[in-house]
């Protein structure tokens, strides 16, 4: 009797010791195979001859010289430079200008942040539909202001091979800037109020206070707001697909658009894939010094 | 950011602050512009758009273009409207959000409370898994899904949301159990409670907040959801965005302006009275998953 009661709670004490583990390996077992198991085999692909169907024939960097030298993917670098480096400055400006204006207490402040915050929760295919009609000179701003008697005014940006790429950025800040200014307005109300009394009382003037006591302290958030915006950049997809279709031509084409249409409508598997480890080695470079960082402040 | 966080000690003078608060106006009009164009121009038939009256009030008001969208326009090669897509999306949220909320709790709990050796990193490759782009991942998806039965269908998309939403939910509720006294938690061990009772009784009463947070979060992601939508379903089981873009993008006939924008905002609907009912939770939703990771 006594034998089979410390068995049993042997049994229970295991149980309750693994019971932990037990619960989160079902999410840990998901993220492992969907995660980083489809990670290793699409980066598999990449150095085989696939075409409509993986295939598993080796074919070394040939996937990787080829996409190099294909123009579309130059242009999807490109225009992720161009789209990017905007995308992120000006959110960044736009975010901190107007967290400063609304950091002066401010009657109704929390409607005005309820209006410029409203985008984040749209869909990028219901922005994208916004702007691709506001946009459109047949109907949209151009057609209004020559409407409105201004006869030659041009505003033809998205028909345009050379400017499209900035509709895309226009749309993107519009959608995302509110939340950039939420991220700084929180790190303005977490600076110590004191240190710009005493700076007050020196005579310091307000753009002053603003230059060399308040923005320095801010430097945590525009980190996270430069993570932030360069993931998403990098991800951009929905947006472009929405508002351009990739085009005029391939003139709008990114990096995520490109992986799509060659992996899937093109039949160029393998070069899709390359394209894809691609993107994902941008994010990594950016995404895991600052998990990395999160982790360790806080452990 | 703290609760009791205070606006600037800053001083502005009258002149000042009338400057401020027209340049606050005038980015208030910037960004409800595309909405109002996206109202006005849904109440508003064809004509007038087409000769040049975006920015104006309808002359002639008509529901006609939401009833078109929602019931007869043509959605790629059939005429049904976006009614039957957006019950897709339906189908496919709940559950999606109910099950990643469940396990994310579940998650953060365990990595708070029962901490273990090596549990940092299992949370760091959780958490990574919610960045990566996802265009690293759609090839063997397609796969995977075709070859258990699923691609092309609402509980296959359901699935790929719940693998991809685990790492956020599993954020948000190990920061917010993080906050929680361990104390209370070794307490009720030491009286005996086991791992379920705990949670039950101890961690889920005061989890509420966070699990609006999180089912907002995991609501507004998936609804809006394209990419996934676009890749493994087929024509019956299209999300609502998917369908939206079909509609819009359709190049056969006259292009219904009115009737695209009518679909845009019953795409946006729902996450929109979300965000209106809700904001707070929103917001933190958004900075929990940004500024504290």
């Amino acid at each position: 009797m006594a034998q089979v009661a410390r068995n049993r709670r042997g049994g229970n004490d295991w149980l309750r010791e693994a019971l932990p583990k037990l619960v989160l390996s079902p999410s840990l077992a998901m993220v492992l195979i969907f995660v980083y198991g489809f990670i290793i085999f699409t980066f598999y692909l990449s150095f085989t001859d696939s075409r409509i169907l993986p295939s598993f024939d080796l074919v070394g960097w040939e996937n990787y010289s080829k996409l190099f030298r294909i123009r579309a993917w130059d242009t999807a670098i490109t225009n992720l430079l161009i789209f990017g480096s905007l995308y992120i400055v000006i959110c960044c400006a736009l975010g901190l200008a107007l967290a400063i204006l609304l950091d002066q207490k401010i009657r109704a402040e929390g409607f005005i942040r309820t209006i410029y915050l409203y985008p984040m929760a749209l869909s990028f295919i219901v922005t994208g539909t916004a702007w691709k009609w506001f946009l459109d000179p047949g109907i949209g701003l151009q057609a209004v202001i020559r409407s409105w008697g201004w006869e030659s005014f041009t505003f033809d940006w998205i028909k345009d091979g050379d400017m499209a790429i900035y509709t895309i950025v226009i749309a993107a800040v519009w959608q995302t800037s509110g939340f950039v200014m939420a991220m700084f307005l929180a790190g303005l109300r977490g600076i110590d109020n004191e240190v710009l009394k005493a700076a007050q009382i020196d005579g310091a003037s307000n753009f002053a206070l603003y230059r060399r006591i308040v923005i320095p302290q801010l430097r945590p958030a525009f980190m996270s707001a430069f993570v932030v915006l360069a993931h998403m950049a990098i991800k951009s997809y929905d947006l472009v697909i929405a508002l351009t279709g990739g085009g005029p031509g391939t003139s709008t084409e990114v990096p995520a658009t490109f992986m799509y249409s060659y992996t899937f409508t093109r039949n160029q598997m393998g070069i899709g894939a390359a394209s894809a480890t691609i993107m994902l080695m941008a994010i990594a470079a950016i995404m895991v010094p600052y998990i990395y960082s999160e982790l360790r402040e806080k452990s | 950011m703290s609760s009791n966080a205070t606006a600037t000690v800053v001083r502005t003078g009258a002149g000042s602050r009338f400057v401020i608060y027209t340049l606050l106006a005038l980015f208030c009009l910037y960004y409800l512009l595309p909405l109002y164009v996206m109202v006005v121009n849904s109440l508003k038939p064809l004509s007038e758009i087409q000769a040049g009256g975006m920015m104006a009030l309808p002359d002639v008001w008509t529901l006609a273009p939401w009833k078109s969208a929602w019931s007869t326009a043509q959605i790629g090669v059939e005429a049904t409207g976006l009614r039957p897509f957006f019950w897709n999306s339906i189908v496919m949220v709940v559950p999606a959000v109910a099950i990643s909320t469940v396990l994310g709790a579940l998650n953060g709990y365990v990595l708070t409370k029962w901490r273990f050796r090596g549990d940092t990193i299992i949370f760091g490759l959780l958490l990574f898994g919610c960045f990566i782009p996802f265009q690293m991942v759609l090839i063997p998806m397609a796969r995977m899904l075709g070859l258990v039965g699923l691609a092309g269908t609402v509980p296959g998309l359901v699935f790929v949301h719940l693998v991809y939403g685990i790492g956020f939910s599993t954020l948000y509720f190990r920061n917010y159990y993080q906050q929680f006294p361990t104390e209370l938690v070794r307490a009720a061990m030491i009286d005996g409670a086991g791992f379920f009772t705990i949670f039950r009784r101890i961690m889920l009463p005061s989890s509420g907040p966070i699990a609006v947070v999180c089912v907002i979060w995991q609501f507004t992601n998936i609804w809006n959801d394209f990419l996934f939508g676009a890749s493994f379903s087929d024509f019956d089981s299209q999300p609502m965005t998917v369908a939206l873009n079909n509609l819009v993008q359709s190049s056969t006939g006259v292009k219904e302006y009115n009737v695209h924008f009518a679909g845009a905002i019953m795409a946006a609907l729902p996450t929109l009275l979300v965000y209106i009912v809700a904001g707070r939770y929103f917001v933190r939703g958004l900075m929990a998953g940004s500024v504290k990771g």
